[in-house]
């Protein structure tokens, strides 16, 4: 045990990094496809919903690793050998972070809808009937308040998104599984190594969601 | 006694279907300036929705609604330029429960440029001293009563300077001791001349109060005149059927 933190330590230290790297950015992407998409669930447009639906549907009906080897083999052998004439090769890291955009991204947008729809549509007609606009009332009145029931289940899916970073090692991104399972080829200590992943996600996901409530409570005030 | 004043909400075969269902069936009539207009009828007859389509939260499907003399189904008529002079109070208050009072009272004026800062803030403290709750501009909807809520829905409306006011059921949802209250604030508005249609269950208001009632029923218009007339004398079967169950 103490061989593989002073051996192999900085080596998972930096594959953690890794890990939150590809996390962070595609909760990022994530957070802006889930806004569009949860926007176009709710508007007055029955094509927008439509688009929202399948999009949701598609993506939470494909399992992440499949989407993962979709995106990183099946992309750039479309555009490299199907259509042809495109010198197509995407990183493991874009892949990536392209996977976890669209897959946690169809989660959010349906956090998104049901969060706009459990505001009572009285407080959408209150700020119409004074002359304001669908985007001012929805901006001013509605979201804040849609927010605030988001994000109890935005931290949830943020860690579930963090985990999931773990299947993205089948398409060889170095982050912390990928590299445990090195350490573990060179030393055979399985129990070990295993052991002290576990427990470096375990000290991420626990800081994560103490400040998750954290910032629970400060939103709460003067509800 | 109101013929030869300005008309400000004229409505002309109204209908309003959800789907199959037939809401209202045939509504005109003609609301004129500083009238006080009381709606009351049976639940389901129409009556909210007959409201509502005035400032086109309900789209009617077939008619004509004029208010101010703009064509509100007329697809060029900017309907939130309109609704800007058409205030709406209603049943559950629907105060923004993210802002305090103040802000409840000046996000549309700010939103609107209707006015500057200070001059929407300086505004909304008169309206809320006006409804007697000048020390609760710092409150949030929550902390504050149900009659307490309706006067600041009134004062938000107000602060808009709008020269209708819709009323949906505005006492319906209070605790007993606290309708007297809004009712007041309803009848101070009505007596400095505002134009005013109350759908209500307050008969008691609707007698003392309105120039005017209006009884619908099935979507109908059963019966019209003034509340001598029809909370007096009645002459439809089913206005006289419906005072006995409300009266």
């Amino acid at each position: 045990m103490i061989r593989i933190i002073t051996v192999y330590g900085p080596m998972l230290l930096i594959a953690l990094g890794r890990t939150l790297l590809l996390a962070l950015l595609g909760l990022f992407f994530a957070c802006i496809i889930g806004m569009i998409f949860g926007i176009m669930g709710v508007v007055k447009n029955r094509a927008c919903n439509v688009i929202s639906q399948i999009f949701v549907d598609v993506i939470r009906g494909v399992p992440l690793i499949v989407l993962a080897f979709f995106i990183y083999f099946g992309i750039p052998y479309l555009f490299n050998t199907i259509i042809g004439g495109f010198a197509m090769n995407l990183t493991a890291l874009q892949a990536g972070t392209a996977c976890l955009a669209l897959n946690c991204g169809a989660y959010m947008a349906e956090i998104i809808r049901a969060g706009i729809q459990s505001v009572d549509p009285g407080q959408m007609e209150a700020a119409r009937s004074l002359g304001l606009t669908y985007g001012q009332a929805m901006r001013r009145v509605v979201l804040p308040q849609a927010i605030r029931t988001m994000i109890p289940t935005f931290i949830n899916q943020f860690i579930i998104t963090l985990k999931d970073t773990s299947i993205l090692s089948v398409i060889g991104f170095p982050e912390l599984v990928n590299t445990a399972k090195n350490v573990q080829a060179n030393t055979f200590m399985s129990f070990q190594t295993w052991a002290i992943v576990g427990i470096m996600y375990l000290i991420v996901i626990t800081i994560l969601s103490r400040s998750a409530k954290v910032v629970e409570r400060r939103l709460s005030v003067g509800r | 006694m109101v013929d030869n004043k300005e008309v400000k909400i004229s409505v002309k075969n109204l209908k309003k279907s959800y789907g199959d269902l037939q809401v209202l069936k045939d509504i005109s009539t003609d609301v004129h300036k500083g009238e006080v207009l009381c709606i009351i009828g049976p639940s389901g007859s129409g009556k909210s929705t007959f409201l509502r389509c005035l400032n086109k939260l309900e789209k009617a499907s077939a008619g004509s609604i004029i208010i101010n003399g703009q064509d509100i189904l007329e697809k060029k008529t900017n309907i939130n330029k309109v609704r800007e002079d058409i205030g709406m109070v209603f049943q559950h208050f629907n105060l923004f429960n993210n802002l305090n009072i103040l802000d409840n009272l000046t996000l549309a004026p700010i939103q609107l440029k209707k006015c500057s800062k200070e001059e929407a803030v300086a505004r909304a403290k008169k309206m809320l001293d006006r409804v007697g709750l000048g020390d609760k501009a710092a409150s949030y909807p929550s902390q504050l009563s149900g009659g307490q809520k309706q006067r600041v829905a009134i004062a938000r409306a107000l602060c808009m300077e709008p020269d209708i006011m819709l009323f949906d059921e505005p006492t319906s949802a209070l605790d007993p001791e606290m309708v007297g209250e809004v009712l007041q604030v309803m009848k101070d508005l009505a007596a400095e001349g505002m134009t005013m249609v109350v759908v209500t269950h307050e008969m008691g208001f609707a007698r003392e109060v309105s120039d005017r009632i209006i009884f619908m029923d099935g979507g109908y218009i059963i019966e019209e005149g003034t509340p001598a007339e029809v909370l007096g004398n009645p002459k439809e079967s089913r206005t006289i059927d419906f005072l006995n169950k409300v009266l």
